[in-house]
């Protein structure tokens, strides 16, 4: 293997490891915070409890996306030194601007929240959990700024002498309608994994009969909030999807399986992509018009197909395509949970069908998540600025066994922090809120 | 003029994750040595508790500020100290991990276990910022492409090594006086005796330092061609002594301002040396990377200065009151709080 996909690999494993936690951490804080809020607002200790139980699931969450979030930041430096110098100029002030704006005040109010319980008053630490949300959230804006500019660049111009793109306008690069899509898509569906994951929690406790009071609560304050959430989600997703047809017409096409350009596109139920074949060995069950229609709102519309974008300029079709589709149908299902959720907030305890099914379904809107970002990431491909510059132009002048010795301990040590951070969080989930810390 | 601004701009950020941090770092690589038993270990944890992360944020702003600001020097910088930087990130994790997870299991070997790791940890990390930097400023082979002619063992030379027992020892001494700051009684004795035992050895680590930086860096080019800059040298030598005085007054938080004082100067120091170079090449003085040849456009420039303007200085005010909110020495009782580590 080259340093190319071993560099793209040893990313690929440091922000999919890093997106187990954000989406946590920005949907859990801001329950956190309107817990919180109940709590100093009406004095009821019960809110203080629940707090304090998610609490303790937040910060051992938080911890891991920290350390795993500062990798990040330098791997842009030591494995796509090429690309860094190239956009350094645009991409690196938005990520510098995450840290200095956000990032600085998301950890230091947490330790205020985390640690302040008796030391700063009730409404200074709610403001701090606000602020640390907020914070959370804006930092994701920072940098899903960066990333809309590696999506759809904007704001730029390619300074031939410099041999590097340079910042024309700040103002185009804030307000990247690709980027404003993504964000609402992506932190839309980490506020929905946050209600699942008080959910999940709740049904499983609510199964077993422990802490009935508590979690009953709990799972009746998130259901209506995830139900909206997952309702705008799928909103959000049909104006991403747009905003791709339009941007990105080879990642529209790849994750559709799409091959001969035409008007009037079936939307097809069943489809299984042939890159070598240049076409689908499976094709059923089209929808007339579906797809021009959900691609730019109009049946008739005209969609290219993949045979008239060069070979060198396609994404891989296969992962865009199944990630895609898989996606979608997770996004379909967590509607349904939602609505029958919410279609059993009358009774007093919801049907241990229910129940099973939230419990079941914890880990499904991490990978909902991580296949979003699969198709926003490989269906970019081969470019990593769209349209400007290659992936294959971007890597470091790093030989490539060491880059394998560093995805190595990369994969090691994640591995580790994964199994330890599921081991702990099952642990304190299932201890239920009258545990203490040992 | 930008270009400048931003340099020194550059040195402030680091110099504050080196204070900052550094107390932390310092802390943690005195674990084993000056804990007695399980509350006095958890009371260290919890000395730098409220505070590692949001200082480890500084970091985070000086690597940002480096791809912003200088993005040619960052990627050169950043891949040609590929291996070192991934050791320094993997042990910052391992450091992170173990304040939340060493109190999350109630098993004797769990904790003796993250008590290694927290001190392995700590003492690496504080080692390796000292061989990166003092290698920044010898220059490393790096050619004009910025490519990376050497390996992790070229950069442990005679020099980098020097510079990574200064910095260790350097932490050490600020982690000191800060758990003499945030601790009480038998633990609170032995962080100041400590930081008096190892004062005189950060004494002569920072004159043979010196010398060393004279025999083997160009760093003093600068300094000759601009005498007013021995001011750095002498700051942090009057830091240094600073710390002992104070030390003896029992003037503790005095002490520890003058030890960030020292380090202060002391990277800047290193920096003002080696300005305008920031990755400084020893193969071939054209390959250098510097605040001109490596910086962002004017207009980046300008918009993240006013960024900066604006936004460093509330960073610092709200960090100051969290430093306020928790500047009362950790106690016993302390750790009876469900929130502590």
């Amino acid at each position: 293997m080259d340093a190319v996909l071993l560099s793209r690999l040893q990313f690929a494993v440091a922000v999919f490891f890093h997106f187990i936690f954000v989406p946590l951490t920005l949907g859990l804080s801001l329950v956190l915070a309107w817990m919180e809020t109940r709590y100093v607002l009406s004095g009821d200790e019960a809110w203080k409890k629940q707090v304090k139980f998610w609490g303790k699931l937040f910060i051992i969450n938080f911890t891991l996306g920290v350390v795993t979030g500062i990798t990040l930041e330098f791997q842009f430096g030591t494995n796509w030194s090429r690309y860094s110098a190239y956009v350094g100029d645009i991409f690196g002030s938005l990520l510098a601007i995450e840290a200095t704006v956000a990032f600085f005040l998301e950890s230091t109010f947490l330790a205020v929240w985390h640690f302040g319980w008796n030391r700063v008053g009730k409404k200074l630490h709610l403001a701090s959990i606000w602020l640390v949300a907020i914070a959370g959230n804006i930092s994701a804006l920072w940098i899903i700024l960066a990333n809309g500019f590696m999506q759809h660049p904007v704001g730029y111009a390619v300074n031939a002498t410099a041999g590097r793109a340079e910042l024309t306008s700040f103002f185009d690069v804030l307000t990247n309608g690709y980027a404003w899509g993504m964000y609402a898509h992506t932190v839309l569906g980490a506020w929905a994994l946050g209600g699942f994951f008080v959910l999940g929690v709740s049904a499983w406790h609510l199964l077993r009969r422990s802490h009935t009071e508590f979690f009953r609560r709990s799972f009746r304050m998130v259901t209506p909030w995830t139900l909206v959430l997952t309702l705008l989600l799928a909103l959000a997703g049909d104006i991403q999807g747009k905003n791709v047809a339009h941007y990105q017409p080879a990642k529209l096409a790849a994750l559709e399986s799409h091959w001969e350009t035409g008007r009037n596109v079936p939307f097809y139920l069943l489809a299984l992509p042939d890159e070598e074949g240049e076409g689908n060995m499976v094709e059923a069950l089209g929808i007339p018009g579906l797809l021009s229609w959900i691609s730019y709102g109009d049946a008739a519309a005209e969609v290219k197909g993949l045979k008239d974008i060069p070979k060198n300029d396609r994404p891989p079709v296969l992962p865009t395509f199944l990630s895609f589709r898989a996606m979608v149908a997770l996004g379909g299902l967590f509607v349904l949970l939602t609505l029958w959720a919410a279609f059993q907030l009358r009774k007093d305890t919801p049907c241990p069908l229910l129940l099973k099914a939230m419990v079941w379904n914890i880990p499904l809107p991490y990978i909902a998540l991580m296949l979003g970002w699969a198709v926003a990431e490989i269906g970019r491909q081969p470019w990593i600025v769209y349209g400007l510059m290659r992936t294959s132009d971007a890597v470091s002048p790093v030989p490539a066994p060491t880059v394998a010795m560093s995805l190595g301990a990369f994969i090691a040590i994640y591995s580790l922090l994964g199994i330890l951070d599921i081991y702990l969080l099952r642990k304190y989930a299932i201890q239920g809120p009258e545990a203490r810390e040992v | 003029m930008l270009e400048t601004i931003w340099f020194i701009l550059w040195a402030v950020l680091w110099g504050m994750f080196f204070i900052l941090d550094g107390f932390d770092l310092g802390v943690g690589t005195l674990l084993p040595v000056l804990a007695k038993n399980e509350d006095e270990r958890r009371i260290m944890y919890n000395v730098a508790g409220p505070f590692w992360d949001g200082n480890e944020v500084w970091l985070i702003a000086a690597g940002g500020v480096t791809f912003a600001a200088f993005p040619k020097a960052y990627a050169v910088m950043f891949s040609a100290l590929y291996v070192p930087l991934l050791l320094l990130l993997f042990t910052l994790i391992f450091r992170a991990v173990s304040f939340e997870f060493r109190n999350k299991v109630a098993h004797a070997s769990w904790r003796v276990l993250w008590d290694s790791i927290h001190f392995f940890s700590n003492i690496a990390a504080s080692v390796l910022l000292g061989v990166a930097f003092a290698n920044l400023f010898m220059g490393i082979p790096v050619d004009a492409q910025g490519v990376y002619h050497g390996n992790l063992l070229s950069l442990l030379n005679p020099y980098g090594l020097a510079g990574g027992v200064f910095f260790l020892c350097m932490f050490i001494l600020h982690g000191a006086l800060w758990l003499a700051i945030k601790s009480r009684d038998d633990l609170q004795t032995r962080a100041v005796a400590t930081a008096f035992f190892i004062w005189p050895v950060m004494l002569v680590l920072l004159l043979a330092f010196l010398v060393l930086t004279a025999m083997h860096t160009n760093l003093f080019a600068n300094y000759l061609a601009m005498p007013a800059l021995f001011i750095l040298p002498i700051l942090a030598l009057a830091g240094l002594i600073l710390v002992r005085i104070m030390l003896r007054e029992g003037r503790l938080w005095a002490a520890w301002g003058s030890s960030a004082l020292f380090i202060f100067s002391v990277t800047f120091f290193g920096v003002a040396g080696m300005f305008p170079g920031m990755i400084i090449s020893s193969l071939d003085p054209a390959a250098t990377g510097t605040a001109f040849n490596g910086a962002s456009s004017p207009l980046t420039l300008k918009i993240m200065l006013g960024v900066a303007l604006v936004m460093v200085p509330i960073v610092l005010a709200y960090q100051c009151w969290t430093y306020h909110v928790f500047s009362a020495p950790v106690t016993r009782e302390d750790l009876e709080d469900d929130h502590a580590y």
